[in-house]
């Protein structure tokens, strides 16, 4: 498979054979306590996509021309979450400065991403994985709308579960969890069609 | 091994350093306002450093406005009419909003930020509060978990305000914060004591204030406070007056009736004052006093649950049924209570159906 084919096949990939939220489970409290809504799961959901194939590259470079040159790669860690936290914060300010309306949609959830699990995940699994930049910042755009996918459909079936009659002890986090087991599931129904562990 | 420590530390250093130097510059130029105007009242105007708050912004200046959570979003106390400059209403604002609020531009201070030139309209009294630094002049046991709190003020010509206003206390950096919090407390002192103030602080679990007050606070601590706030305190007329209070809201009613003492204002007046047990009660000899001293002044403790050891002779049972059982001629009264949000909704109830007492001749100082 050419780079770019193989590029296309990993951001096919993110979003529906291996989902970052449906099949590692990663960045789930925010997938949570975010999903009530869809009108706000859809600000998160463009802010997650975004940061995610923005510090997949930042992160990338990162790695591959600081951490690898000096052999400190154990490191990695500690730089990606810096490097994150530093963006997220970046990108919130201009935000704010730019648009009101950008700000009001998009910006409030930027400092909840901050310290979201999937988008660290992202960085980690495209290192271990060995991916290229292109592939990379696939990986990490796919995700990103993977994530988006899967926390609108929350907040679609949320919207609907808040006026079912659901037994007492399973209200809340419960029953979004049984939830999102069930679409996990369905999820799986993809994953013949493409493999990239 | 060493050279691979010191280029593992040199590389992080280099690396945050980098980043932290990104943040400096971008604060310095995407997030830097520059120097706002807010024009207050369409007569005075300040200027302040742009991109903060407006309530701390104010406070800055000192103005202070009412505020119980300190700018967190989570009292909706802060509430001021913006004219110009704020832009769309937040996410965070709009629980606090009701739709005639909106339309008069009323905006919580502590979520819109100063980006543009202000133009607000503030109430003219809330130029009279001021911050002052005091220091804690003495601690006393009222009851087991109440506290009498003596502050006095450092500065030379003290404080005015009204018997039955408030004032903030503001609890500094200890174990269970992380940044300094305000926690609004009624002075129980009468305003001709103008050099301290004295609050009534009853012990909450798990309270931010409360352990502080109760657990850390020493005598001869410096504590920074800042008032007067509310529109809790005497009205000038003829009526009766009825006060009813349960625990540390005996504060405001004190001040109001040694006011009453003081001027000798000679209105008919009861005080109910509604405790569990007898261990609950606490300033009792000094209501009798003041039953001596003012002409026509009665005070009725009520105990709920009193102990077989109490030997309580007094009323008994709860706030409500004994507010009911004396106070005749309600239509020509008005009412003063101070206490736990369930309490007063209560005791509203009983004064407008049982007494005949005017809905808005009730006022009240609710503990939230």
């Amino acid at each position: 498979m050419s780079e770019g084919m193989l590029s296309f096949a990993i951001f096919f990939a993110a979003i529906f054979t291996n989902n970052i939220l449906l099949t590692n489970y990663l960045g789930m409290c925010s997938f949570l306590s975010v999903s009530r809504e869809v009108k706000t799961s859809v600000g998160l959901g463009f802010a997650v996509t975004f940061v995610m194939a923005v510090t997949s590259v930042l992160n990338y470079l990162a790695y591959y021309y600081i951490l690898v040159p000096f052999n400190i790669e154990y490191l990695r860690y500690i730089v990606f979450i810096v490097i994150i936290a530093a963006f997220v914060q970046i990108v919130e300010m201009i935000i704010e400065r730019v648009s009101d309306t950008l700000y009001l949609s998009l910006g409030i959830f930027l400092p909840l991403i901050t310290v979201n699990c999937a988008i660290l995940g992202v960085s980690l699994f495209m290192v271990i994985r060995e991916y290229s930049l292109l592939s990379s910042f696939a990986y990490g755009f796919g995700s990103g709308i993977g994530w988006f996918l899967a926390i609108l459909a929350m907040a679609g079936i949320r919207q609907k579960t808040s006026r079912a009659r659901i037994p007492r002890g399973l209200e809340g986090a419960g029953i979004a969890l049984i939830i999102a087991g069930i679409m996990a599931l369905a999820f799986m129904g993809f994953s013949g069609m493409i493999d990239i562990n | 091994m060493l050279s691979e420590l010191l280029i593992t530390v040199i590389i992080i250093t280099a690396l945050t350093t980098f980043l932290a130097l990104i943040m400096v510059i971008a604060d310095r130029t995407i997030a830097n306002y520059g120097q706002q105007e807010i024009t207050i009242n369409g007569e005075k105007k300040i200027v302040v450093d742009g991109g903060k708050p407006l309530l701390s912004s104010l406070k800055e200046k000192q103005i202070f406005i009412p505020s119980a959570c300190g700018g967190k979003g989570s009292c909706g106390l802060c509430k001021i009419q913006v004219n110009s400059g704020a832009g769309e209403y937040l996410p965070t604002e709009l629980p606090w909003i009701d739709p005639r609020e909106r339309e008069k531009n009323i905006r919580l201070s502590c979520q819109v930020k100063v980006k543009k030139p202000f133009d607000i309209t503030i109430p003219r009294e809330l130029f009279n509060i001021k911050q002052y630094k005091t220091a804690v002049e003495s601690l006393v046991d009222l009851t087991h978990d109440i506290k009498q709190v003596t502050l006095k003020l450092e500065n030379s010509e003290g404080i005015s305000f009204k018997a039955g206003q408030f004032i903030q206390f503001e609890v500094p950096l200890y174990e269970m914060t992380d940044e300094p919090v305000y926690r609004a407390y009624s002075i129980s002192s009468p305003p001709s004591r103008k050099d301290a103030v004295e609050l009534e602080i009853r012990y909450v679990p798990d309270g931010l204030c409360t352990t502080y007050v109760h657990k850390y606070l020493k005598e001869g601590q410096k504590v920074m406070i800042n008032g007067p706030y509310g529109d809790f305190f005497l009205r000038d007329s003829q009526r009766d007056i009825v006060c009813i209070a349960g625990g540390s809201g005996m504060a405001p009613i004190k001040s109001i009736l040694l006011d009453m003492n003081e001027k000798k204002i000679n209105r008919k007046a009861v005080y109910f004052f509604g405790a569990r047990s007898k261990r609950d009660l606490f300033l009792v000899e000094e209501m009798q006093r003041l039953e001596k001293e003012l002409p026509d002044f009665r005070f009725i403790p009520s105990l709920s649950q009193p102990e077989e050891s109490d030997s309580w002779e007094g009323e008994t049972g709860l706030i409500t049924e004994c507010v009911e059982k004396h106070v005749k001629n309600g239509e020509n009264a008005e009412a003063y209570l101070c206490g736990s949000p369930g309490m007063i909704n209560a005791c509203v109830d009983v004064l407008t159906n049982r007494c005949g007492v005017k809905k808005d001749l009730i006022f009240y100082d609710k503990f939230s």
